[in-house]
């Protein structure tokens, strides 16, 4: 993670501040920063979406392609997520630095995608054992301002709203031989349901109270975050706890209901605000990084 | 594609241009926060620059150079930047390539004897590729060295030019690099004139080299202008927000 340097005193005042339920920038401890979300910012791609949360800057591109499904689940398509720390949030990141940390949020981006009901993967089905869309879904992090899962598992969300994958039909002629047929419209799209795609709730332990999305100084302070994706229902898909220190049991339980109701809020924001987006139509106008 | 004329007998290319006509530039400066110099560009292909700098060396100290600063370029490209999805973003022979190339154009520029024994990292990021790339990242570049702050020579404007049917086309588009014919990559400053660096690759004859050289040069120059106004409306937003 990016490295920033705090003194005794600044971390005091931070530990200090949270224990009374106010924070530098004036939040409370449940409450995000500011998040904007633009979905279709790539043309290249099938899907795409950008999320900045404060000083995280995150650009997710969805890419469909046909393959072969695996051999254990032949009438499925999948999801592969592959993240890229980019050298532009830190020097640190360049050439190969910036490996690990992408491995371990694409390893995190698998596990909570690892269930039956978070994206409908029979949808992506052309043929079975033979022809099945793969959803390549690629994560750029421009710029690192603390709590980088949480903007992450939002990008990815408005990503899969945003994907658009092309119909296609398959045409067996007489000799059995199979052909896949695209359809003429570039329109005629399938969409996805991402209704119950998680998003994942960052929790941060400083001092004896847990804050929610915490800024590069405040994860700095925190000993042990955990770190929960939560459905737009409030059904738990996965949970882990990172960081250098210990949890004791009831702070984990606490951190997991403050986690389900802030999902659950979060959820709400991000559907109607992705929603109202999808209504605006394609002549919005597209801002971007220039606006 | 069979059949594709890439400039019709009307003078028009596939995207609607005339020949010596440049694609449509958008930037923006000062794009990040927290790094001490950023940019975006919109040529075509997006690319976003940041530079960090000029700060301590970082790794080995005996890279430390005594009279000037070390530049350092990586470039890389998003793995959804291209039609067909790239497996590595950067590492690979194309990228370090770049990387090596664009680092060559900004030492010619970049005041480096100002800052000795110290490191100017740029770091390039295409978003979207669509013929050109080297260009856009180094004008990208070019708007990020001086959002940081850095002391240049001059800007750096850069361009590509081809030549088809016996005309000289500047500012290539993806389809007309496919095609084959002859490119050349050219970083001009534009005051002086001097050239940063030159590229060409595929056949070309000599007496034809003046003439796709010229247009890419012209290109370069359309390019400083617009790059010129953009410098000028940041820094007169910026000063608005300091209250002068």
């Amino acid at each position: 993670m990016a490295f920033v340097a705090l003194s005794e005193a600044e971390k005091v005042y931070i530990v200090h501040g949270v224990q009374e339920d106010l924070r530098v920038d004036g939040r409370g401890c449940e409450d995000y920063r500011c998040v904007e979300v633009e979905t279709d910012v790539v043309s290249n791609t099938s899907g795409s979406a950008r999320v900045k949360l404060g000083h995280t800057d995150i650009l997710v591109g969805v890419k469909a392609e046909m393959g072969t499904p695996k051999l254990e689940k032949p009438n499925e398509g999948y999801l592969e997520f592959f993240v890229d720390c980019s050298a532009n949030a830190t020097p640190e990141f360049e050439g190969r630095g910036g490996d690990d940390l992408g491995t371990e949020i694409a390893n995190t981006l698998y596990r909570i995608f690892n269930n039956k009901s978070s994206v409908d993967l029979k949808s992506l089905c052309i043929s079975p054992r033979e022809h099945c869309w793969i959803l390549y879904v690629d994560v750029l992090l421009l710029e690192c301002g603390g709590n980088l899962f949480d903007a992450i598992s939002i990008a990815v969300k408005a990503a899969l709203f945003n994907t658009r994958i092309p119909r296609v039909r398959v045409l067996e002629d007489e000799e059995g031989l199979k052909d896949i047929e695209l359809s003429d419209d570039p329109y005629d799209c399938i969409q996805l349901s991402v209704e119950n795609v998680p998003c994942i709730v960052t929790l941060c332990k400083i001092g004896y109270r847990h804050v929610v999305d915490a800024t590069l100084q405040e994860e700095a302070c925190s000993l042990a975050s955990l770190l929960v994706s939560v459905t737009s229902k409030g059904v738990v898909t996965c949970m882990r706890k990172v960081g250098k220190g210990s949890l004791d049991p009831e702070s984990v339980f606490e951190m997991m209901e403050t986690s389900k109701r802030v999902g659950k809020l979060l959820h709400t924001s991000l559907q109607s605000v992705l929603h109202k987006e999808e209504s605006l139509g394609p002549k919005r106008q597209k801002v971007g990084f220039l606006g | 594609m069979a059949g594709l004329e890439l400039l019709s007998d009307q003078g028009y290319r596939v995207d609607g241009r005339r020949a010596g006509e440049l694609r449509k530039i958008q930037a923006r400066m000062g794009v990040f926060a927290q790094a001490d110099g950023s940019a975006y560009i919109e040529q075509g292909n997006t690319a976003l620059a940041v530079v960090y700098g000029p700060h301590e060396i970082r790794g080995s100290r005996a890279r430390a150079l005594p009279d000037r600063a070390l530049v350092n370029c990586q470039y890389s490209s998003a793995t959804f930047s291209t039609g067909e999805r790239k497996r590595r973003p950067h590492g690979d022979r194309k990228s370090c390539e770049m990387g090596l190339q664009l680092r060559q154009t900004f030492e010619a520029a970049v005041l480096t004897q100002l800052h000795p024994r110290s490191q100017i990292d740029i770091y390039v990021q295409v978003l979207q590729a669509d013929g050109g790339t080297y260009a856009a990242c180094v004008n990208a570049a070019t708007l990020a060295v001086l959002d940081a702050g850095i002391p240049m020579r001059d800007f750096v404007c850069a361009c590509s030019a081809g030549f088809v049917d016996g005309t000289a086309l500047a500012d290539l588009s993806h389809v007309e690099e496919a095609a084959g014919g002859p490119q050349l990559a050219l970083a001009l400053l534009p005051s002086s004139g001097q050239i940063a660096l030159l590229e060409m690759d595929a056949r070309l004859h000599e007496d034809q080299l003046e003439q796709v050289l010229e247009a890419a040069a012209q290109a370069a120059r359309d390019v400083h202008t617009l790059l010129d106004r953009v410098v000028r409306q940041h820094v007169q937003e910026a000063s608005i927000l300091l209250g002068d």
